[in-house]
Parts: structure tokens; sequence; C-alpha cells
């Protein structure tokens, strides 16, 4: 066993294997301090994930907050470049009330921003990464994608008001066609345009699949600037080697008033949820005066608890039992000459109650004795 | 079969209904029909394991992902808002969330409505669509009596024929919304069992369209 999957965790492993990958293209790591002016976050309160923060008064009677959110603060202090952009990284714990406990919990998030003159160069890189991400988390795993652009043409062409807008957005994202019908039927929406909205509803599946059966629909509903944006994209990543975890979902959505373009969620087998999610956030960018664009994703590093390990897990390869016989300095070779062979080591006069091990080694003042494996 | 489908049913009635969709869609598992308190029951070869689990809980089953799929009142589904696809209305088990109130009830708008419910953010987001001011008491279980003892104004609950609160002397005096099962998938699920998942939802909606004409 390689002595990295003993003493690292999941999320550990992940944190290494990503931070390498960021820095490979050149994302260099953005360090931020845990408190924020908690005005940033009612600024912009629909960008957060849960409306609740952490906050308290600082000894200059200034209000702040333990950080609920990491992309604002690099926005907030992101420059305004005219060419190029801003590639940087972060590993950085956030503090966000759990949906399922109505308790602040503290999570570790992994992710990276894109920010400037952001060009369809960038946003295949960082979907390259996202995807690069995934894999590196676990072999089966998924990137869906989905286009804002797209879904706010079609959207437009319904002619609904709109808080029925909002609410077929939310429709979209539980793929409740049934629901998008009662609302559509309520409001009188453009029956065409209603068609294509279930038909997005519906789509799923390999990039390939999607856009073709999408390059069917009406021309005049979907901008081509947008359908051709995400073929290009979808292509660029299928001719990269990403083409068996690329699938095109448009229930992934976000709040229009921040997201557009580009908008995508990763999911892993045997996690539950989501659990990278990310896109352009041009009007994040646009609400805090900045005259740039930007796209960028997270990793929610807490999920990784829930990942299934192949192995069967011990607490050490080998434990190794002394008696009184022995000399400290044989007990102290013995773990060596393990440790040099890659195994971790458990040396104890008695056999402890609740370790577990793959082999037992009994070791006395004649030599040691090998009694048995648990593999 | 490569993968097995696992599904939350709802104890009770209405989770009988479902199963018997389920089984003419081609995923029998004839131990369920056994009189006996099992609550998880396999079929291997169907590739499907279902679980009875409490009617409020499927969604939790199936957001946490124990679960792939389940049926879920849509009443549950607004009260918890959990983060699942709400993939088909089934049609079935049908009732609607409603106001009720005593028979003699005049509602004063210059006071705050005192509500009792089992479905808090049903109600706070109802009355907050009408801009009215309640104060809301939340109960878990024999909700038509708080008016009666004067604990509350009016009741927000689930009415099916209304026979209960007629017993009780209340009546509707305001539909929120309708209720029905709907059918719910977990996130992941849907992706890395999607044939499967996609199978059964054509197969359960054909039914239910069948079942409307």
């Amino acid at each position: 066993m390689d002595i990295r999957d003993i003493a690292l965790k999941n999320e550990e492993k992940a944190i290494f294997a990503l931070r390498e990958l960021y820095g490979q293209y050149g994302y260099t790591q953005y360090k931020m301090g845990k408190f924020e002016e908690y005005d940033l976050y009612v600024q912009n309160k629909d960008f957060l994930v849960s409306d609740s923060v952490i906050t308290f008064t600082d000894t200059d009677g200034k209000l702040l907050a333990l950080k609920p959110d990491v992309t604002l603060s690099i926005v907030k202090n992101s420059k305004n470049l005219k060419e190029g952009v801003q590639k940087v990284f972060y590993d950085e714990n956030v503090y966000r009330v759990s949906k399922g406990t109505h308790s602040f919990r503290e999570i570790r998030q992994v992710g990276l921003e894109c920010i400037g003159k952001v060009d369809c160069y960038c946003l295949y890189e960082v979907l390259m990464l996202a995807a690069g991400s995934l894999r590196a988390i676990s072999e089966k795993c998924i990137l869906d994608i989905s286009h804002l652009g797209i879904v706010a043409d079609v959207l437009d062409a319904l002619g609904v008001s709109s808080k029925a807008r909002r609410e077929l957005l939310s429709f979209l994202g539980e793929k409740s066609v049934h629901e998008m019908k009662r609302v559509c039927r309520e409001e009188n929406a453009s029956t065409e345009a209603a068609e294509c909205l279930y038909t997005l509803a519906e789509l799923y599946g390999k990039a390939d699949f999607v856009l073709e059966k999408l390059s069917a629909i009406n021309g005049t509903l979907i901008s081509p600037k947008h359908l051709n944006e995400l073929k290009l994209l979808c292509q660029m990543l299928i001719s990269n080697g990403y083409g068996d975890m690329i699938n095109v979902d448009f229930s992934v959505t976000g709040d229009m008033n921040y997201y557009n373009g580009i908008v995508f969620r990763g999911f892993v087998d045997s996690i539950p949820s989501g659990i990278l999610s990310g896109g352009q956030y041009d009007g994040l960018m646009e609400k805090m005066k900045k005259r740039s664009s930007a796209i960028g994703f997270a990793v929610y590093l807490d999920m990784l608890e829930n990942l299934k390990d192949n192995q069967k897990r011990y607490d050490v390869d080998t434990l190794l039992v002394y008696d009184d016989t022995v000399d400290f300095q044989t007990i102290n070779g013995t773990v060596n000459s393990l440790r040099a062979q890659g195994k971790s080591v458990y040396a104890s006069s008695s056999i402890p109650e609740k370790l577990s091990y793959r082999n037992l080694m009994k070791l006395q003042q004649k030599g040691g004795m090998s009694l048995g494996s648990n593999d | 079969m490569d993968q097995m489908i696992n599904v939350a049913l709802p104890k009770g009635r209405l989770g009988e209904k479902v199963y018997a969709m389920f089984e003419k869609a081609g995923f029998e598992c004839p131990s369920i029909k056994e009189n006996n308190r099992k609550l998880i029951f396999e079929n291997p070869e169907a590739g499907v394991r279902y679980f009875w689990v409490k009617p409020s809980d499927v969604a939790i089953y199936v957001e946490r992902g124990a679960a792939d799929i389940g049926v879920a009142g849509k009443d549950i589904l607004l009260e918890y808002q959990p983060e699942i696809y709400e993939i088909l209305d089934l049609d079935i088990g049908k009732c609607r969330m409603a106001v009720a109130a005593k028979k003699d009830f005049c509602d004063d708008v210059r006071k705050t409505l005192k509500v009792a419910t089992k479905f808090s953010r049903i109600t706070k987001n109802y009355y907050a669509s009408l801009g009215r001011d309640i104060d809301v008491i939340h109960l878990n279980g024999s909700i038509e009596i708080a008016p009666i003892l004067g604990l509350s104004d009016v009741i927000v609950d689930i009415v099916e024929t209304g026979t209960t609160l007629k017993e009780n002397d209340l009546e509707v005096i305001e539909t929120i919304v309708p209720i029905s099962a709907r059918l719910i998938a977990n996130k992941a699920s849907t992706k890395f069992k999607a044939d499967l998942i996609a199978r059964i939802t054509q197969s359960l909606a054909q039914q239910t369209e069948a079942a409307r004409q």
C-alpha cells in the first residue's frame, strides 16, 4: 500500500492533485483572509448559495463576516484588465448553512477564476480544467454543460411575465416539464417557444446527440452565436479526450442577474449531489462595476468523504507486536525495514483494541514472524 | 443486470398504487406483496430494489442518494424544497393545499392572522405573496382542532375529500395549490443511471397519460 493512501484522506489527495493541475496551466494561488466586510454580501445576496452569514463586529466597529464565498472577494479585488486575463486558483474554507441541518458548516473549497478579456480559449481552458478536476477525483465522472444564452433566447421568445420567467427557470433546473406546461398555459406563452423550452428540459446526453437535436429546432428562436459557441466548446473538449464525460444538460442553470453564457456542474459516481459548479459571471462583474468578463468554478471537497474506496481500508499495513525479550534497537530496525518496503507500521507491546491492520507480526528475541493477514 | 435502481416508495395506499405502475413498467418484485414487516425488497433479475419509507421522508432518501428515484407528494416538495429533479406528475394521490377556517370565521385584516399548520414554508410563502402579516403556529398533527380551541384563526393543510374538516365544523376558504404524487430523481443518479431512469420515466408517463384518457 502506498503510504499516501493511508495518510491522506480523499479530500487531501484531491487538493494536491488539483493544485498541481491548476499550476500547470499558469494559475497562481490567491491566498485570502478569513474575514470580509459584511456589506459585500448584503449587496450581492442572491449570488450566495445560502443567505445566512456569520457576522461579528471588529475592534474598530466594522461589521465583518466569515467568508461564505470566495468568488466575490476575488472579483472585488480584481484589476480592470484591458488585455489578457488574470488566472488565479484558491484553496479556502467557507462558512455556510447546511441545507439539511440548518446549522453552519465549514466547507473546504478549491476553485479557480479567470478574469479579464475572456476569449473562447479561456472558456475552453476553464471547462477542460473542470473536466480534469473531476477526473483527478474519480474515473467515473460527468461534466454537464449548458449555455444560459440559449435558455435566455427561448425564455425571451415566450413573452411571459418576469415572475413566470423566474418560475420557468427554476422548473427547468428541476426538469419539471409538467410544471412548465402549467405556467406556459397560465401565461399564454408562445406555443413554439414553449415547445422549445420543453425540449431543452428533456434533452440530455452526449454533446453530439443533444446539439444535433438542438440544431433541428427553428433557427429563429436560438441565436446561432450561442449555439455555435456551445458547439465549438464541446467539440474542442471531445477532440481533446473528454468526450466520454461531457454531457449537455440545460437543467444546469443559475441566477441570470449574475450568470450568463456557459454554466456547468460536475458529478462523480457515489456522491449524491454535484461536487463542482461554475460558469461565466459577467453579470456579477457588471454589478461590481468591473469592466471585464469572468469565468470560474469551485469544487466542494467536503463531499469527497462519501467517495467509495475500492480497497478495503486498514489503519495500518502491519501491526508489530513485541515482547519484553526484544530490545528497542531491534524494534526500531524492524520498523525501519518495514517502512523502507513502503508499509505503515504500528509497533506495540500488545494488540490495540480498535486498530484495523492488514498483517500481524510478532517480534521475539529470536526474530520476526508473520502471524497472518486480514486480506 | 449491471445496475440496480433503488426506489423509495411512500408507505401506504399511494405506495401500493405506485408499485403497481413500476411492476407494469417491467420492474416487478413479487416479494413486496408478501405480508410481513420487511421494509426492503429486492429483485436482482429485474435490477430493482424497493424501500418502504415514511411519505415525508422519500425526498430525503432521494436527495441524499440512498434512493435513485422515489415518489413524493408535491406538498412535501414545496415544503422541504429538496435538491432533486421532479421529473413526472403521476396524477395520482390528488388533493389540494388549502386554507380552512370555522364556518363563522370572518377575516379581520387589521390584525395579524394566526395560522396553524404542518407546512410552515408553504404558508409563509402564500401569505407573503398576499402581503399579509401572519403568525405561524407549527403543529405536527390534529391541525383541525387549532381554530376550534382558539389556538389559531385558520389552518393550512391538505384537503382530500373535506370530510375531516366537515366533521370538525370547518370549511375551505381558499385553495393554495393542487397537490399530486410526483416521480423524483436524485441528480447524480440521473447522470450515472440515465438510461434506466429514462426507461422507467417513459413507461410511467405512458401509463399516466393512458389513465388520463
